[in-house]
């Protein structure tokens, strides 16, 4: 051993007895031992984390020349916080390429978390004994909405107005204290700089603070048991006798940092790639109405969320108001999101992973899928009598899928009983997904130029 | 003197501990949910707003802002004003008992009886608060063939007619709110005041 070495180690034991530094590299490294059967899907944990260190880092230098400053310059009608985007755009070096990563950050955000919150669906990682982690991951969830939803005013464009007064408007639709409470969420009578001035602090410091908190807990409780994975085996339960270490486990430094390395190079390609050449994503990640400053006076003819909040603002205007009050679908639309952490009680299938799963919850999972995807298309267009009818009958699958799942899923297994150990995939599971991921894209491309 | 431990007087102890921290909290906090209200700058920032409507055209609509919201004024030809009685059958509440207007707006032109043909409305829908389009034009494509003027909120499609009142079957459960308002001389009005 070369002193140089010797050296490293020495401070590395200095470390070690005042810092368990070498202890927490291998308990949640080098021993950390992941099931050897990962697929595609377990790549969008890592990337989320990837993203947040993109959001916080984009979001700090952001600060440093953003003003969260409603009132008007004089003699225009344009805010100081409307300038001051323009100004990172245009005069800041630098400024549109951090200011793009972080808009086009917050929409990869959900797109990855959406696919990972499928992923625990179809290979039942929210069963016992991951309740927590799901419980975490649904409260991680509640966070990045209210990060985007906070975030999508500062701008202080027409689209960041308008849709800060309708989800504020929401709450004033609560019986008794509604009123008063959308005046204490905005500070004034009206979205106003008081209300920017709040968002901003909110959306920089409390909410990542409580973010950065969660992921934390997610991650330590699904260290505590271990994931899961598609065959939906408890690998812990075959351990080598000699070592203690699980027959179908891998650590996951080396294994699967490589593998996460390789998820994060595709990722970045497409990343890059909606960052130079469609960082509006045609006015899906950044709206055409945004680019005029906001102005209280003119409603744009046409309001929609960003599109990763569009299947429940389907939800939210598919249901009517009645009983002289509209506040049944904020219901609607607030269920729609929490129900989604009920899914570990809801689900009583012994069986975690779909591939043993029975044909109920296969047909039911379908058609769930589809009723997402098209609330997601019809909440991003204008309202018409059709679109309001399809958008309630999707509603009801979306709810029917929770609801009726304890009745579905009572011994609905499969055909192929659930192995011992984990399996590998084969060419018949690889064309299937291709297949699948085909039919889901071409299935809401039509539906979309349809309705 | 002895070294057994008095468990209940520890439980008590640990209780009252928990229950004075519990309200010197509650009472921290108080400061920090009151600043979310609105401050004493923002509640005085309600003045009210003249207008002059001496050169406001039968049929036309402007838009002022009071409070930081938009206030139509929109001056109804008798046209529009007979075409508004033919379809109350549509309306909610065709004579405002449900909705927030001054006592002397409460009639179904929901305007001062001296001037009836002056609607002033607080252009905020009741849904959520969108700001409703001013569409005066008959039986337009997108509105229907039974469509007699009035306005159309962009966001979720409710429908008011040309007094501010809402068609059933919409997401806006009640008639647009009218602000107070009066006339200080012939061609000018006072959004804000009535006294």
């Amino acid at each position: 051993m070369s002193k140089l070495q010797a050296l490293a180690g020495n401070v590395m034991n200095w470390v070690d007895d005042r810092f368990p530094a070498t202890k927490m590299y291998k308990e949640h490294l080098s021993e950390y031992y992941a099931p050897k059967n990962f697929n595609f899907w377990y790549y969008f944990g890592s990337l989320a984390l990837l993203v947040l260190v993109i959001q916080i880092v984009t979001g700090i230098f952001l600060t440093m020349n953003y003003k969260p400053d409603g009132s008007l310059i004089p003699g225009t009608n344009v805010s100081v916080a409307f300038m001051s985007v323009e100004y990172i755009m245009r005069d800041v070096a630098g400024g549109w390429l951090i200011r793009y990563m972080h808009s086009t950050g917050a929409s990869m955000f959900f797109v990855v978390v959406y696919l990972h919150m499928f992923r625990g669906l179809v290979y039942g990682s929210y069963k016992q004994p991951r309740e927590l982690i799901w419980i975490f991951g649904m409260m991680i969830f509640l966070c990045l909405m209210a990060e985007a939803f906070l975030g999508y005013l500062l701008p202080w464009g027409q689209m960041s107005f308008w849709g800060a007064q309708v989800i504020v408007n929401l709450f004033a639709s609560i019986p008794v204290i509604g009123p008063d409470l959308s005046v204490w969420i905005r500070g004034d009578f009206v979205v106003s700089d008081a209300t920017l001035n709040r968002f901003f602090a909110l959306h920089v410091i409390a909410v990542p603070l409580v973010l950065l908190a969660l992921v934390v807990a997610h991650l330590v409780a699904l260290h505590e048991v271990g994931s899961n994975n598609p065959d939906g085996v408890e690998i812990k339960k075959n351990k080598d006798p000699k070592t203690g270490i699980p027959l179908d486990g891998i650590p996951f430094h080396p294994y699967y940092t490589v593998k996460d390395i390789f998820g994060v190079a595709v990722f970045l390609a497409i990343f890059s790639y909606v960052l130079f050449f469609v960082p509006e994503m045609g006015g899906f990640f950044l709206e055409h109405p945004n680019f005029d400053p906001a102005d209280p006076l003119k409603t744009p003819p046409h309001i929609a969320p960003v599109w990763y909040f569009t299947p429940y603002y389907a939800i939210l205007r598919a249901i009517p108001s009645f009983l002289g009050t509209q506040v049944w679908g904020v219901i609607g639309m607030g269920a729609a999101v929490m129900i989604i952490a009920l899914l570990p009680w809801l689900d009583r299938s012994p069986v975690k992973s779909i591939r043993y799963r029975g044909p109920k919850f296969k047909v039911a999972l379908v058609l769930f899928l589809i009723a997402f995807i098209c609330l997601g298309i019809l909440g991003a267009k204008p309202s018409t009598n059709l679109r309001t009818i399809l958008a309630q009958g999707f509603s009801f699958i979306y709810f029917g899928f929770f609801i009726l799942m304890p009745f579905y899923t009572k011994n609905d297994v499969g055909s192929t009983p659930v192995p011992a150990r984990t399996t590998e995939s084969n060419t018949q599971r690889q064309l299937a997904f291709l297949a699948y991921t085909a039919l889901a894209i071409v299935g809401s491309f039509v539906f979309g130029k349809l309705v | 003197m002895t070294n057994q431990v008095d468990n209940s007087k520890r439980r008590f102890l640990t209780l009252a501990t928990g229950a004075v921290g519990g309200v010197a909290v509650v009472a921290v906090a108080t400061p920090f949910i009151a600043s979310f209200f609105p401050s004493e700058r923002a509640k005085a920032a309600g003045a009210p707003v003249e207008v002059d409507i001496s050169k406001l055209e039968p049929g036309q609509k402007i838009d002022v802002e009071w409070r930081g919201k938009p206030v139509w004024v929109v001056n109804r030809t008798k046209e529009m004003m007979d075409n508004m009685a033919k379809i109350e059958a549509k309306l909610v509440d065709p004579s405002s008992e449900g909705s927030e207007q001054p006592e002397y707006a409460k009639n179904k032109g929901r305007s001062r009886e001296d001037r009836a043909n002056v609607l002033v409305a607080l252009g905020v829908c009741t849904h959520l608060g969108c700001s409703p389009t001013f569409r005066p034009d008959l039986a337009p494509a997108d509105l229907g063939a039974e469509w007699v003027g009035g306005f159309y909120c962009p966001c979720h499609g409710s429908k008011f007619d040309l007094a501010g009142r809402v068609y059933s079957g919409v997401p806006a459960p009640k008639n647009l709110d009218i602000p107070p308002y009066k006339y200080v001389s012939e061609g000018v009005l006072l959004v804000g005041e009535d006294k």
